[in-house]
């Protein structure tokens, strides 16, 4: 079997303020194949940016701090990698779309400029030759290469996204982080945006975190999928083992707050109550007190980790070795 | 943008008129009569009232503003009372020595301040950041003409590095440049830092790292040019507040230029070399403004787009 591209072991991220001491992951576990597609699904303030910005070591230092655990990209652990070869890799070996296109960008520099800098900043070659790479990636993600030296302002939305990808795609990575790339977007961008994402990534062969909060895009690009839930992957399994043999009381409850197209006449069912505050997190599993199967148990252990198969995980205390292989504890099933 | 420029010139004119005339006003109603200055305390009240009529001070106030508005407008900016030579030959023989005083001034001020903002803002909170705006404080609060006179008493008296007073070579322009741009300095340090502090949150300056960008390359490449704008606006600013200062610095260095020749011209009540050297100082000031705008234009594309 291959060597991971990523692989996060128990990260722990605070960000110390002087309001409090704010948990963002607390002990999260990831692991990316090369080529593979990996959705990190969950609500806002689940911990899904720092993670992202974790692999780039671009975590604002002061206030965020990496408390605990390990990351590994492509066999080098970015904790303890020099600034320097942290740079030679950012844009290179990992690279990531941001999520609001509209800020992204340098406003007082040209388009074609703030994509030129990557080749330059990597293959070492002169201005003019990386212009000219910059224009075939400017028709590669759907801009014409004469709209190159115009400046940010003058580019719609979609557009400004196009270029932020392209930014992203010039160092041709081994790893694509991409922060919910289509959510600043309008519905039929997004769709343009996500196959543009799709096919260039066919063509690429790069593994991509996907990171959203939307399970469309996640049954339509992702092959792994990670439900976060206050920093701690709670479920984690194949495309398959998330939408069809669902386990955990909360990826559940995202689903059940979809609209249901086929039978409109049916209830959202949304998740009751809050995302809990991050400075100040409950006990035992952080999901009980929203969960609509909370035992007496949940509010005081931390739930184990429980397999259902060599890569579908839950954790939660619903269930045993023997249970999760039949499922049936949830509606879902 | 030749046209925007035009129309921008054409605006001067009103602000011009409207100085002289609350300047004349001014000059006018306090206290002190021009003929008396001129001929001093022991001139007969004859002679004063002679000169009072050669010099038209009887006519209404709005008549002799309009004679001088009428001078003005042929490119006459009257003549002396002291002198009795026109008070244009009076300003060109002085220009160039507050020209050169605030000039080094600028650049003092400039070359000091932006690397010294800069350098808090990337240091924030640290002993750098600290000692910077502690500068910078000392800057905005000690007084010009106290500052000049330190300088002279240990660079001119004690040290002798510089001459003390003149103006016939830059080492003469030197102290009085630090005494009037020390107080510029400090404020430009302050919008500066603060700039490049809200700057560096970005999310571009994110991306800028993301693709790999040494953060040093990140702040000269992406930052800087986004926080000039508050710190160009801030300096054009400065510019004017030079010119006031121009007046105490050149006194205390015994510079001859404008802000001496207004100062005496204002103790003998010599009111068209007063108003001359105010038209002077108008128009600077709104000469560099326009230049400060269009200098917006040149850093950030969107205002390009917006005016021309």
């Amino acid at each position: 079997m291959d060597k991971p591209i990523l692989d996060i072991k128990n990260l722990v991220v605070e960000y110390r303020t002087d309001d409090g001491v704010v948990q963002a992951l607390n002990g999260l576990d990831l692991t990316i194949m090369p080529g593979e597609t990996h959705g990190l699904v969950g609500e806002t303030g689940a911990g899904k940016t720092t993670a992202g910005l974790g692999v780039l070591r671009l975590i604002a230092s002061p206030p965020g701090v990496v408390v605990d655990g390990t990351i590994i990209l492509d066999g080098k652990d970015v904790q303890q990698t020099t600034e320097k070869d942290m740079e030679s890799m950012r844009g290179y070996d990992v690279s990531m779309i941001f999520q609001d296109p509209m800020t992204s960008l340098n406003p007082v520099m040209t388009v074609q400029d703030q994509i030129a800098e990557v080749y330059e900043l990597h293959e070492n070659i002169s201005h003019d030759k990386a212009i000219e790479l910059t224009h075939a990636m400017l028709e590669l993600v759907g801009i014409p290469a004469e709209r190159g030296n115009e400046f940010p302002h003058q580019f719609s939305g979609g557009m400004k996204q196009r270029v932020v990808i392209a930014i992203a795609l010039a160092g041709n990575p081994k790893l694509l982080i991409a922060d919910e790339p289509t959510t600043a977007l309008d519905v039929t961008i997004q769709a343009q945006v996500l196959d543009m994402m799709k096919q260039l990534k066919k063509e690429y062969n790069m593994a991509m975190l996907m990171i959203t909060h939307d399970l469309g895009i996640v049954a339509d690009i992702c092959d792994r999928v990670s439900v976060i839930y206050a920093g701690r992957i709670v479920e984690q399994g194949s495309l398959e083992d998330i939408f069809d043999r669902t386990r955990h009381p909360y990826t559940e409850g995202l689903f059940n707050s979809l609209p249901n197209l086929t039978d409109r006449q049916q209830k959202l069912k949304p998740i009751k109550g809050l995302m809990p505050d991050p400075s100040n997190l409950p006990s035992g599993c952080t999901f009980h007190p929203r969960c609509n199967y909370v035992m007496d148990i949940c509010s005081k252990e931390n739930p184990p980790r429980v397999y259902r198969g060599e890569s579908h995980y839950a954790e939660c205390h619903l269930y045993n070795e023997e249970n999760i292989m039949k499922g049936g504890v949830i509606e879902r099933d | 943008m030749w046209k925007y420029i035009a129309k921008r010139l054409l605006y001067m004119i009103p602000v011009l008129l409207g100085v002289t005339l609350i300047v004349y006003i001014i000059m006018s109603v306090a206290p002190g009569d021009p003929a008396k200055a001129i001929l001093g305390d022991q001139a007969t009240p004859d002679a004063i009232e002679q000169l009072r009529e050669e010099l038209g001070l009887d006519d209404p106030l709005l008549v002799q503003y309009g004679r001088y508005v009428k001078g003005l407008v042929r490119g006459d900016l009257g003549i002396s009372y002291k002198s009795k030579g026109p008070v244009i030959d009076e300003i060109i023989a002085r220009v160039p020595t507050t020209l050169y005083l605030s000039l080094s001034a600028t650049i003092i001020a400039v070359v000091i301040a932006i690397p010294l903002g800069i350098l808090a803002a990337v240091k924030q909170n640290t002993f750098i950041d600290g000692l910077s705006m502690f500068i910078a404080l000392i800057g905005i609060s000690i007084p010009i003409f106290w500052l000049g006179l330190l300088l002279l008493v240990y660079f001119a008296q004690e040290l002798r590095w510089f001459p003390a007073s003149g103006a016939s070579s830059w080492k003469h322009f030197v102290l009085p440049g630090i005494a009037l741009g020390f107080h510029s300095m400090a404020s430009i340090a302050r919008i500066t830092r603060s700039s490049m502090l809200e700057v560096i949150r970005q999310d571009y300056i994110r991306t800028a790292r993301s693709k790999g960008m040494p953060y040093k390359q990140v702040i000269t490449k992406h930052a800087l040019p986004n926080a000039l704008i508050p710190t160009i606006t801030v300096t054009g600013l400065q510019i004017g507040a030079l010119l006031a200062g121009s007046v105490l610095t050149e006194s205390v260095f015994s510079l001859p230029g404008i802000g001496r020749l207004i100062i005496n011209s204002i103790q003998g009540r010599d009111i068209p070399v007063v108003l001359g050297c105010i038209l002077v100082f108008t128009l600077t000031f709104s000469i560099i403004n326009l230049l400060v705008d269009i200098l917006y234009a040149f850093v950030d594309p969107r205002i390009r787009a917006q005016y021309f």
